[in-house]
């Protein structure tokens, strides 16, 4: 296996929204939109790195963590898994990764261990390997043995996105894709799930690619980070070169805002909501 | 690990959530039990006052007979179209669609996982149906080909296997949608193919069109067996023709779900749930 992780090649990715002019008129005619959520982008990822995306809402990084997962198909461009094309090759790209996203997709009446076990036959994993795992995994973020057997949707948003980053872990992916895995998190729930990223990195030798929007989780966790805006990498480096371009501010060294501001000429939040606003 | 283990461990994977659905759906489960049962006896009631409605003498145990099995036939075979178009609805429904399309397992895998839950479960279901249904009615089936209805059923579950997956493109392409417009589909087969009456009795253009449907041969076959006691052998063509069918039919319907699948990860159509 290559020491490339991962290998984006300027891929181009454009969705086309069908908008009604007249609203609420079943028959009236439609105007297609054509949005561009990726702009010719070039990426590697080395094995063993953790490799942070950051942006802004809207700017494309779960577009990128899609198209990585085989979920979509990029217009033009190229992605390779260690070697294997994701359009030529998917299943073997599948057996190579897992995701965890910001939304914590379950069959909400069933119970951790249902869900789990759901996940880890699919994965080809047999029942007696994977509960063990299962239940470590779990109390290793956190999760009381009294939660396991509880339907999901009694569960707390943080207790949820626990059991996702722990179905995103179980099939043991030598690419993990984190997208924003700690939005919405409270700070204990949050410095769990980041202990295990780095615990997983270290002793499993896992290549991350984490998406986010949290400056300082990137600042953190990431070996590199390329920041995106409009669909487009605006800047890519370690988190300390990407910090060395901006000037101290009234003494205080640069933080990654700093830099986002420094290179798209608006702050973070400014960004978001102009993104929403489109 | 052999490929072959790693895609039976991942077929079990949707025998067993369909089986946990049921059971966490269970209240679900029994309405629509409720619902299908009074179905079946309400249209075998037409057959029981057929007599009375028209004021001349009939012979009601065999209109009896004659809705009972064409109600039956068609609870099932319904059963088995909707658990395999709904193998997308359902994803959409709980927001997992993403996860199931990102694991290594492959379509016709997911489809055998579900084909064997769809046919034990619709088995299960239409025993039950007609434990109770019998209880109403002096089923008279002295002289019928039971083992030959029991292959005619079987035979005519391939076909709805492959309708079942055609349909299933349905939520795939329209995501708010898609699952409402199955009902569409099952809507249409039961006015054509002759569950409640004979396929003779509609217009020119709608015979042509049951000609085409795979429940037409079924329902048609299992009268034979089950009123007339026809036997085995007579039903070895149309049998050979249903499964014949229906393997092209679940042939068809894998390689257009295949191009589907490819076009909603173009356009994004996986991201969103219904």
């Amino acid at each position: 296996m290559g020491s490339r992780a991962l290998e984006i090649e300027g891929v181009h990715k454009v969705f086309t929204r069908k908008n009604r002019l007249k609203q609420h008129r079943p028959f009236s005619r439609r105007e297609k939109e054509r949005v561009v959520a990726l702009k010719r982008i070039d990426l590697v990822v080395e094995r063993g790195e953790v490799f942070g995306v950051l942006g802004p809402n809207g700017s494309g990084k779960s577009t990128l963590i899609r198209l990585v997962s085989t979920l979509l198909l990029p217009d033009n461009g190229a992605i390779r898994v260690f070697g294997h094309d994701v359009e030529k090759d998917p299943f073997a790209v599948k057996r190579m990764i897992n995701r965890v996203s910001v939304d914590a997709a379950f069959f909400k009446k069933f119970s951790p261990m249902e869900n789990l076990l759901y996940a880890a036959r699919l994965y080809g994993m047999a029942a007696s390997d994977a509960r063990p795992k299962m239940r470590s995994i779990m109390t290793r973020l956190g999760l009381k043995e009294s939660t396991f057997h509880q339907p999901m949707e009694h569960m707390s948003r943080g207790m949820q996105q626990k059991v996702a980053v722990a179905r995103g872990f179980l099939t043991s992916p030598i690419l993990l894709l984190l997208d924003e895995p700690t939005t919405g998190l409270d700070p204990h729930s949050k410095r769990d799930v980041q202990a295990f990223i780095r615990e997983i990195r270290q002793e499993h030798d896992a290549t991350v690619l984490l998406t986010s929007h949290d400056m300082q989780e990137a600042d953190r966790l990431c070996d590199r980070i390329a920041i995106i805006d409009e669909g487009a990498i605006v800047a890519l480096d370690t988190p300390e070169n990407l910090k060395a371009m901006v000037p101290a501010q009234n003494g205080d060294p640069a933080s990654l805002e700093d830099v986002f501001i420094e290179l798209t000429g608006r702050g973070f939040e400014a960004a978001e909501a102009q993104e929403e606003a489109s | 690990m052999t490929g072959f283990v790693r895609e039976m461990r991942g077929a079990y994977a949707f025998v067993e959530r369909n089986v946990n659905l049921i059971k966490r759906y269970w209240g679900w489960e029994v309405v629509w039990l409720i619902y299908s049962l009074v179905n079946s006896l309400a249209v075998t009631y037409i057959g029981a006052g057929m007599e009375q409605i028209s004021g001349q003498p009939l012979d009601t145990q065999y209109l009896i007979t004659y809705l009972l099995v064409g109600t039956l036939i068609w609870q099932y075979l319904s059963v088995i179209f909707y658990a395999i178009s709904e193998m997308i609805a359902w994803e959409r429904w709980e927001g997992t669609i993403e996860y199931t399309f990102m694991a290594p397992v492959s379509r016709p895998t997911h489809l055998v996982g579900t084909t064997l839950f769809a046919i034990g479960y619709g088995i299960v279901r239409t025993l039950v149906i007609l434990a109770i249904v019998a209880a109403f009615f002096q089923l008279d089936l002295r002289g019928a080909n039971l083992g030959g209805a029991v292959l005619m059923l079987l035979a005519g579950s391939v076909s709805f296997v492959g309708l079942g997956i055609l349909a299933a493109v349905l939520p795939l392409l329209y995501p708010e949608r898609g699952a409402q417009m199955t009902n569409a589909v099952a809507a249409i087969l039961l006015l054509i193919s002759g569950v409640y009456y004979p396929v003779e009795t509609l217009p020119a253009w709608l015979q042509s069109i049951a000609a085409m449907s795979p429940a037409t041969y079924v329902i048609r076959s299992m009268r034979a067996c089950l009123l007339q006691g026809a036997p085995t052998t007579s039903l070895l063509p149309t049998t050979a023709t249903l499964i014949g069918a229906g393997v092209g039919v679940i042939t068809i319907g894998l390689l257009i779900f295949r191009r589907v699948e490819i076009y909603a990860k173009r356009s994004g159509r996986l991201k969103r749930s219904g």
